[in-house]
């Protein structure tokens, strides 16, 4: 369960985000969808608390982000942006790295990275170095490393970019399953069909602020738009005439 | 803790599996300096004292003016060479450089010889010359020899005690132990090992801060339930352990290398055996802490891998500041001077080096006051990893 309530972020004189509200709910997909610049990074961000918001609060699980930081980075697995590998290491490494860090006990962290190799199917590359990986094997590898200590909330910042028609299926396919295993899912994009595709809720971001939330027919509907396209134009529009 | 080790191992074995630095870090940074150091002073050491050793070429014009002198001249380690050119020929070609150096005895010496006035001879050479200057010094002492030899048996025949006209003899005593004397050459080492320590831990100063940015795997990291203080302090302790291993390594090469070095030539002899190998590192090793931290600040203050390449390069060269103010000044260990970092370490490698004793206490002054500076130097790293921009 993530919350997030009336953050604001500025770096200097720019405001990346202004207001922006939503909830997640468990065993759900809430997608961020917005333009490039929106604010969702730095909102994610704000989440797996890498930064601090300047006003406004989120929680995750109903713990406060800025007060027990540590305690929500354990309940949480966040794929950042780019999600760089350490390239010297191999792909088991990387994930056996992440789950000592998390603190997986020594006894069952193979096992749980073994586990981690078959859920995304990356047992070809698995005890290769990362170094030269494609942009699919190392956002799998990211992907096992974030979930490896088996948080409930997961956060996925643009995880479909440079990703081909094959991965992002079995990406969709993974998003999927973390959803019937009752986790929270967030995550976003730029890319409208994406969001579309998988999304039970849609937080529509622009400009810093949140234009429009719901259901993917909820926005339908407020919108008159049948096409979801249109809608997205249409709620980013607003807040741009708003602007 | 256990988080921290997990940190440190991870560091150094991802640091280790890079061929690339690690070449550069632990065989290219310490072993290279020890072994050029090596080379150059055996060459200037051959210079110095090989051109002592052979028999001073000398080329005389108007030999036959000065027989005796010539036998004398022939009993000493000289190679004569005669000229059959008048005196201006003969400055002509010293000048030119053909010769480089020619005796030119006058056509009255025989005159003046028999008449007991001082007989004149020249010595032509290029004084800028400084092997030239050296070789003048051999014949002026040869010719000397033969005129204090002479002048004695002219006052023994007047009936006169030589030593008359001898008021004050000189008697040098030279209290330098013979290392002490090769210490003034070999202190650049102090130097060169501290180079290599700082070369040895660049590499994951720059990747822990810049490096990890740029590749885009610190945003990850950072959302580790760890803090960053810890991130950093594992950070740090992995480039302290590399820095110290480039260290270990410098130290064993500079042992091994002085071994070929001829000091023993000079009279000078260099005790650097396993004992001082390990007191070296023993007080040079604390150090790490400030070069590693100082390497991570500036780092972390630059946007890419390159960019902190030449700014971390460019604060190497701080430390040598005041190694380079104390070579310059002469210093000697002081209480005072074990205050400064770098510089404590640079006195207490020409002690060690010159074989005397370590003050205990200058030691515990040098390893408190630069461990001091180096824990102030990563609580400011710390507070640099903790910003916010760290990420941007």
């Amino acid at each position: 369960m993530i919350e997030v309530r009336n953050i604001a972020k500025s770096f200097g004189k720019v405001k990346a985000v202004s207001d922006v509200s939503f909830s997640a709910p468990d065993g759900r997909i809430t997608g961020l969808l917005g333009p490039n610049g929106a604010g969702k990074s730095t909102t994610l961000r704000v989440l797996y608390t890498a930064i601090q918001p300047d006003q406004g609060s989120a929680s995750v699980d109903g713990i406060d982000v800025s007060r027990d930081p540590l305690e929500v980075r354990r309940r949480l697995g966040a794929l950042p942006h780019g999600a760089g590998l350490y390239n010297q290491l191999t792909a088991r490494e990387n994930i056996a790295y992440f789950a000592a860090m998390h603190g997986v006990d020594k006894s069952e962290r193979s096992d749980r990275v073994q586990r981690m190799i078959d859920l995304l199917e990356i047992h070809d590359f698995a005890d290769r170095r990362t170094k030269g990986f494609s942009q699919g094997q190392k956002i799998k590898v990211a992907l096992a490393r974030a979930l490896v200590h088996g948080p409930r909330n997961v956060i996925l910042d643009e995880p479909t970019n440079g990703l081909d028609v094959m991965a992002t299926r079995s990406l969709r396919h993974i998003i999927r399953k973390l959803r019937e295993d009752g986790c929270c899912v967030l995550f976003s994009s730029h890319v409208m069909q994406e969001v579309a595709a998988l999304c039970d809720e849609i937080v529509i971001v622009a400009n810093g602020r949140v234009s429009m939330a719901g259901t993917t027919d909820a926005i339908r509907q407020k919108t008159g738009c049948d096409d979801l396209e249109d809608a997205f134009v249409r709620a980013i529009g607003r807040t741009e005439d708003a602007a | 803790m256990n988080r921290f080790l997990t940190i440190v191992l991870k560091e150094i074995k991802d640091n280790f599996r890079d061929r690339r630095t690690m070449l550069s870090a632990l065989v290219f940074g310490p072993l290279f300096g020890p072994v050029i150091f090596a080379g150059v002073i055996s060459l200037t050491l051959n210079q110095a004292t090989g051109k002592a050793q052979k028999p001073l070429p000398l080329a005389i014009v108007g030999a036959e003016y000065a027989p005796s002198l010539m036998t004398y001249l022939g009993q000493q380690d000289t190679e004569i060479e005669l000229l059959e050119v008048d005196a201006e020929t003969a400055i002509g070609l010293v000048r030119e450089g053909e010769k480089e150096m020619v005796l030119l005895i006058d056509a009255g010496y025989g005159e003046s010889w028999e008449a007991a006035t001082p007989a004149r001879v020249s010595l032509v050479l290029d004084g800028s010359d400084q092997s030239t200057s050296r070789q003048a010094r051999r014949a002026r002492g040869y010719i000397n020899g033969w005129s204090q030899q002479v002048g004695a048996m002219r006052l023994i025949a007047r009936g006169i005690d030589p030593n008359v006209a001898r008021a004050i003899n000189i008697d040098e005593i030279d209290t330098s132990t013979p290392s002490g004397r090769a210490g003034l050459v070999l202190g650049v080492l102090s130097y060169f090992l501290l180079f290599s320590m700082l070369a040895g831990g660049m590499y994951l100063a720059i990747d822990t801060t810049a490096g990890e940015r740029e590749r885009g795997s610190l945003e990850p990291l950072l959302t580790l339930p760890v803090t960053r203080t810890a991130l950093l302090l594992g950070k740090l302790a992995a480039t302290c352990f590399f820095m110290s291993l480039s260290l270990a390594i410098a130290l064993v090469a500079l042992a091994a290398a002085l071994g070929y070095v001829p000091l023993q030539r000079l009279g000078m002899s260099v005790e650097f055996g396993p004992t001082q190998v390990v007191t070296a590192f023993l007080f040079m090793v604390p150090f790490t802490l400030i070069g590693a931290s100082l390497m991570t600040v500036v780092a972390s203050f630059t946007k890419s891998f390159k960019e902190a390449q030449s700014y971390v390069t460019f604060a190497m060269l701080a430390p040598t500041l005041p190694i380079m103010v104390a070579a310059v000044m002469n210093l000697k260990s002081t209480a005072a001077w074990m205050a400064v970092p770098s510089m404590s370490q640079h006195l207490l490698m020409l002690d060690l080096i010159k074989g005397e004793p370590l003050n205990a206490t200058f030691v515990a002054i040098s390893v408190g006051s630069t461990l001091g500076l180096g824990v102030l130097f990563a609580a400011i790293a710390v507070f640099f990893y903790r910003r916010e921009k760290l990420l941007m």
